[in-house]
């Protein structure tokens, strides 16, 4: 395959991302401190589940035949719900981390829980989002004819867009998961672990990229409007931003500069 | 107004002229430990960041050795004992907690600073510092610079000169006891943590620069990764029939090549007690010698043949001795900070590349295993060479030679002495290149900046305030290492990109949380330990267990 090929899809998977990380994240070094630690939590929670389905594997004794199809089926599952558990777990240290800091510095503002929300989703996402797809985006730099054994064609470019929306999705269910927990909404939990099992689910239907690719990319909106309105925006503010009449907000560009 | 005059930059010493300085260095930073009020500071401040800790500890962490490490700020000798355990338990060391205590042994072994006397006792707990571990990761990328290279020099360096030398400044850089000067109270705990993040930033720039070059080198430059015979301090070879057999082989290169190092630091040790400074001099710039021309001009070849480009000897001459003499100039003695530290960056990435391509596989995991358990032995028991070093070059209120130490930050400081308004605006020198020098002091230097140091009493009308900032230091050894951990990641991880990735993550984290107890137990620690350690965890877990899962995963275009 081409570069275009591989620069393409890149960019697609990762542009989103390294844009977010580029103009918020890579100012501050403590953002950037909490986004590799949320990364290293989404790396060990693979590593869970790795392990459980190797072990599960190594139990059934690694036969061939439907019961692979069925243990990889519920190592993806349990894997959900490790991940889960660990962004639970990172909220726990990053909540008993605030408070820490606040201890030590009281006069300056250590990040809000909000935004360290988006910074452990983005974490998560990124680290995610390059484990599935680095090792493919490599091998489009070799040489190769895609589909040639009647699979699709699109391969690449259907998981740049699944890689991209995964990381998008990582980071609206970082935002509603730590909302959830600072308010003790359980049920903001609860939908985010059911959100992340349907889209791993309809992952499983995978030769029809149509139909998945396509309610993965609706869920991701209305995780992406619930995420705006948990993180305090409203129809007003968007207004206001988009229309470039936010005072507030170009009142602080123009401080920060 | 002594106090005042000592605050200058003692930062210190030029690197690149380390026989011939004043006593600058340590005495400065001795000097700047002093002020009472600012140890005050001190304490409440590592009481605060032990309150941190704690909030941080898990619960099941030994509650008693954690609350001892409350004491630390109150009561030196048993905050002493007390951090002592608290670090060994947290670093899982099993040396007896009296026997390593090195707060206590430093404490005897230091001698008060000239200067401040009153301040020696309370100015000892400052001194240890953040900036002590790296310290010691310097010591150790020295002695790793060194030890393992029996590269087979044309021109006959004698090779145990340069492990000596490396094995010197990474022991003194080990045990360097620098004081933190004292700060005004509450100042410090919030440049202790402004900086803190900023500075842990300022380490993972390089390293990761330093990673990034060697993976892509390994990727694409099949020498590297080709196998060539091996390493003079490796004689065992790995292509033996049985597994057992292997192990051994690759046990016994491991105990051959740290014992190497350890001769060489102990010989080390013996020519800086014995006052051999040019002899040592001499050493620090035959291997970067050797490093920035030999290695780099076969790196060259490697990567022209590789992308298949010609290049005829007159201009290969010309481009080698420009890079190798412009890199001499620039560690050696003075040059622009960002391309000494494009310097620095690249003969670690060289040192990493030999070290992958002539350590047999099963020996370099073997290897790094050991190095990281040495260099936590060497930082934290009180009878090791690197510990006499630091202390020997205490008493003598010299710095240690400072030839391969990373430094990240500029320094600069705002006059002190002068009174005269007119000059004041003069006096607030934007950059003072005599100042960077400093900056690459390898012995002495806390390893969070010091800012903010008020106006001594003795100067009612200075306005000028005493700036520094201080940039974090690290070690080329701890580069080195962490370089060839991940390059054999990527060198051996079947192609896969996610075990690279993941030891990239790991060192990172190590890296971090190394800086984290740092802040919190103002005690040398040690950079290698806690990153090899997760950096060996993750390559073996992803190696086995998550590179399937995620194959079979991508195979059936599934998605977690």
């Amino acid at each position: 395959m081409t570069a275009a090929v591989f620069f393409g899809c890149a960019f697609i998977a990762f542009g989103p991302a390294l844009a977010l990380y580029i103009f918020t994240i890579a100012t501050e070094p403590l953002r950037v401190i909490f986004l590799i630690i949320g990364a290293f939590f989404w790396l060990v929670s693979l590593l869970f589940s790795s392990l459980f389905w190797f072990m599960a594997r190594t139990i059934t004794d690694n036969k061939d035949g439907p019961i692979q199809k069925y243990l990889l089926i519920l190592g993806v599952l349990v894997s959900v719900l490790i991940q889960e558990m660990f962004r639970f777990v990172y909220y726990k240290l990053l909540k008993k981390a605030s408070e820490g800091l606040k201890t030590i510095n009281p006069d300056e503002t250590a990040p809000s829980m909000r935004l360290l929300a988006y910074v452990s989703g983005l974490g998560f996402g990124i680290m995610s989002g390059v484990f599935a797809f680095v090792n493919t985006l490599s091998d489009s730099l070799g040489p190769g004819t895609v589909g040639i054994h009647g699979d699709s064609p699109q391969f690449f470019l259907n998981s740049a867009f699944m890689t991209l929306v995964i990381i998008l999705l990582h980071v609206f269910w970082g935002i509603i998961f730590f909302d959830g927990c600072e308010k003790k909404k359980w049920s903001s939990l609860l939908v985010v672990l059911l959100t992340h099992l349907l889209v791993s689910a309809l992952t499983f239907i995978s030769p029809h990229y149509g139909i998945n690719l396509v309610s993965t990319y609706l869920i991701m909106v209305l995780m992406g409007i619930w995420a705006f309105f948990v993180a305090g925006g409203s129809c007003r503010s968007l207004k206001l931003c988009l229309l470039c009449q936010d005072k507030d907000f170009l009142l602080f560009n123009q401080r920060s500069r | 107004m002594e106090a005042g005059i000592q605050q200058r930059p003692g930062l210190v010493l030029s690197p690149r002229c380390p026989v011939a300085q004043p006593r600058g260095p340590l005495g400065g930073v001795m000097g700047r430990a002093g002020l009472p009020g600012k140890l005050a500071g001190t304490a409440r401040s590592a009481r605060r960041c032990q309150k941190l800790f704690q909030a941080l500890l898990p619960p099941w962490l030994p509650g008693a050795a954690a609350g001892r490490t409350l004491r630390l700020g109150q009561h030196r000798g048993a905050g002493g004992a007390s951090q002592g355990r608290a670090m060994l338990t947290f670093m899982a060391s099993d040396s007896e907690e009296e026997v390593c205590d090195e707060r206590t042994s430093l404490m005897s072994a230091e001698s008060p600073p000239p200067r401040c006397c009153q301040e020696a006792r309370q100015g000892l707990e400052d001194r240890e510092s953040a900036a002590q571990w790296f310290q010691n990761t310097r010591a150790r990328h020295r002695r790793a610079h060194h030890g393992g290279v029996p590269w087979p020099s044309p021109s006959g360096f004698p090779q145990r000169s340069q492990d000596s030398e490396e094995d010197l400044d990474e022991d003194a850089d080990r045990y360097m006891c620098s004081g933190v000067p004292g700060q005004p109270s509450g100042l410090e705990e919030e440049l202790t943590l402004k900086y803190g993040a900023k500075h842990v930033i300022m380490l993972f720039v390089p390293v990761t620069l330093c990673m990034v070059v060697v993976v892509a080198t390994i990727k694409s430059v099949r020498f590297y990764t080709e196998k060539n015979g091996q390493l003079i301090y490796t004689p065992f070879t790995e292509d033996t029939p049985s597994v057992g057999q292997r192990l051994l082989n690759s046990v016994l290169n491991t105990l051959i090549m740290i014992s190497v190092i350890v001769a060489m630091t102990i010989f080390l040790v013996v020519l800086y007690k014995y006052r051999c400074y040019k002899f040592i001099h001499g050493w620090l710039i035959m291997s970067s010698l050797m490093l920035l021309f030999l290695f780099t001009y076969i790196y060259l070849g490697e990567v022209l043949k590789t992308y298949n480009v010609a290049m005829d000897y007159p201009t290969l001459f010309l481009t080698v001795w420009n890079f190798g003499a412009v890199g001499m100039v620039c560690i050696h003695w003075k040059g622009p900070l960002v391309l000494q530290q494009a310097y620095l960056i690249m003969i670690s990435a060289l040192m990493a590349l030999v070290f992958i391509k002539y350590l047999p596989e099963w020996s370099a995991w073997v290897i790094l295993g050991a190095i990281s358990v040495y260099d936590l032995v060497a930082v934290l028991c009180p009878k090791g060479p690197l510990r006499m070093l630091v202390e020997t070059a205490q008493e003598r209120n010299e710095p240690i030679f400072p030839a391969l130490i990373y430094s990240s930050a500029m320094v600069w400081t705002v006059g002190m002495a002068k009174l005269d308004p007119s000059s004041q605006g003069a006096l607030q020198l934007p950059y003072d290149p005599e100042m960077e020098e400093d900056s690459y002091d390898s012995f002495g230097e806390p390893s969070y900046p010091e800012v903010f140091e008020p106006p001594l009493p003795g100067y009612p009308g200075d306005e000028l305030e005493e700036e520094e900032e201080r940039g974090v230091k690290l070690g080329l050894g701890d580069f080195i290492f962490y370089s060839v951990l991940v390059g054999k990641a990527a060198a051996t991880g079947s192609g896969d990109w996610n075990t690279t990735l993941a030891c990239f993550v790991a060192i990172l984290i190590g890296l971090c949380l190394t800086l984290l107890l740092l802040a919190v137990f103002k005690k040398a620690l040690p950079a290698l330990p806690i990153s090899i350690t997760f950096g060996l965890i993750f390559y073996f877990s992803t190696d086995n267990l998550v590179r399937p899962f995620m194959d079979t995963l991508a195979s059936h275009q599934l998605y977690i």
